[in-house]
């Protein structure tokens, strides 16, 4: 069977419809436990305290803020080459968990910050360009809603996509680019020495697995709803039509 | 309760705005999803109420 069957918007809701609640309660049970086990049964650290506990949420959050735009670059190209409304419709739908998830880093990395630098905010290459893209989640939501006719909507929000997309890669690698600023680098790493220690490494793991499986979750369900929106669009119209 | 020490205000105050969002994320999609889905089925009735009445003259 090929993926490309999924395409269509009966299959698709076909496929995805027990998928959701099982994503779901998964997603709910590992945030849940990922959680717990990190906030209740870690230490300290040695450095920085008990603000070690904000990892759980700001490192899932902004792992996933840029993969989903990466995801929304995916399909909107999908779009763009092979014209499959689901595909359009899944980028749309991906948008406002993305863009919940880069306010949610942003938020949590200000408070974070603030005790362990002294300031909430400082105009760092990483911090920036995650500045950046949500203003991109934020334009590309607005243009969804403002312009009526889907296909051109879809159209110019994947052309929005490819540009964001600098700003997506930017956020992951701006340490790497530019050695400067106050951000450290990647949280989890192949190399044990950069790696953050074991104790909170595991929680670390389960609450990322969480996040990304209520992303999934969230946005099958805003896929399957925007699928239902443009059925109910296209009866509205042959009822005016009709009447 | 853990013993977040001096920095309980700011572990505290991440993990209720992290929630706070989480759950206005969820409701929102989660309700859109279901008002959606009942005006599609009313949509549907009434289309399907339309074609029966053609049917018939």
């Amino acid at each position: 069977m090929s993926l490309w069957e999924y395409a269509n918007p009966t299959r698709f809701m076909a496929a995805t419809r027990h998928l959701v609640p099982v994503t779901s309660a998964l997603a709910g049970i590992c945030i849940v436990a990922g959680l717990i086990w990190g906030f209740f049964f870690t230490p300290d650290d040695f450095r920085m305290g008990s603000t070690v506990k904000i990892i759980y949420l700001h490192v899932p959050s902004a792992l996933l803020a840029i993969n989903a735009w990466l995801m929304m670059l995916v399909t909107s190209l999908v779009w763009l080459i092979r014209r499959h409304h689901v595909s359009a419709l899944a980028a749309k739908a991906a948008a406002p968990v993305g863009l919940t998830m880069t306010l949610i880093a942003l938020i949590t990395g200000a408070i974070w910050g603030q005790p362990m630098w002294g300031t909430w905010w400082v105009w760092d290459p990483r911090l920036t360009s995650f500045l950046v893209l949500f203003l991109f989640y934020l334009g590309y939501v607005a243009l969804w809603a403002t312009i009526e006719d889907p296909d051109t909507a879809a159209d110019l929000t994947s052309v929005l996509c490819l540009v964001g997309s600098v700003f997506a890669l930017l956020s992951r690698y701006a340490v790497l680019f530019w050695n400067q600023g106050l951000h450290q680098g990647a949280s989890l790493s192949l190399d044990k020495e950069e790696n953050v220690a074991d104790v909170f490494y595991q929680p670390l793991l389960l609450s990322m697995a969480g996040f990304i499986l209520l992303f999934i979750a969230l946005v099958l369900i805003g896929t399957r709803t925007e699928i239902r929106a443009r059925r109910l669009h296209v009866l509205n119209l042959r009822a005016r039509a009709g009447a | 309760m853990t013993d977040l020490g001096k920095y309980a205000v700011e572990v505290l105050s991440a993990y209720a705005v992290t929630l706070a969002l989480l759950v206005v994320l969820v409701l929102g999609i989660g309700l859109r999803s279901r008002r959606t889905r009942a005006a599609l089925a009313r949509a549907e009735a009434a289309a399907k109420a339309a074609a029966d009445r053609h049917d018939h003259a």
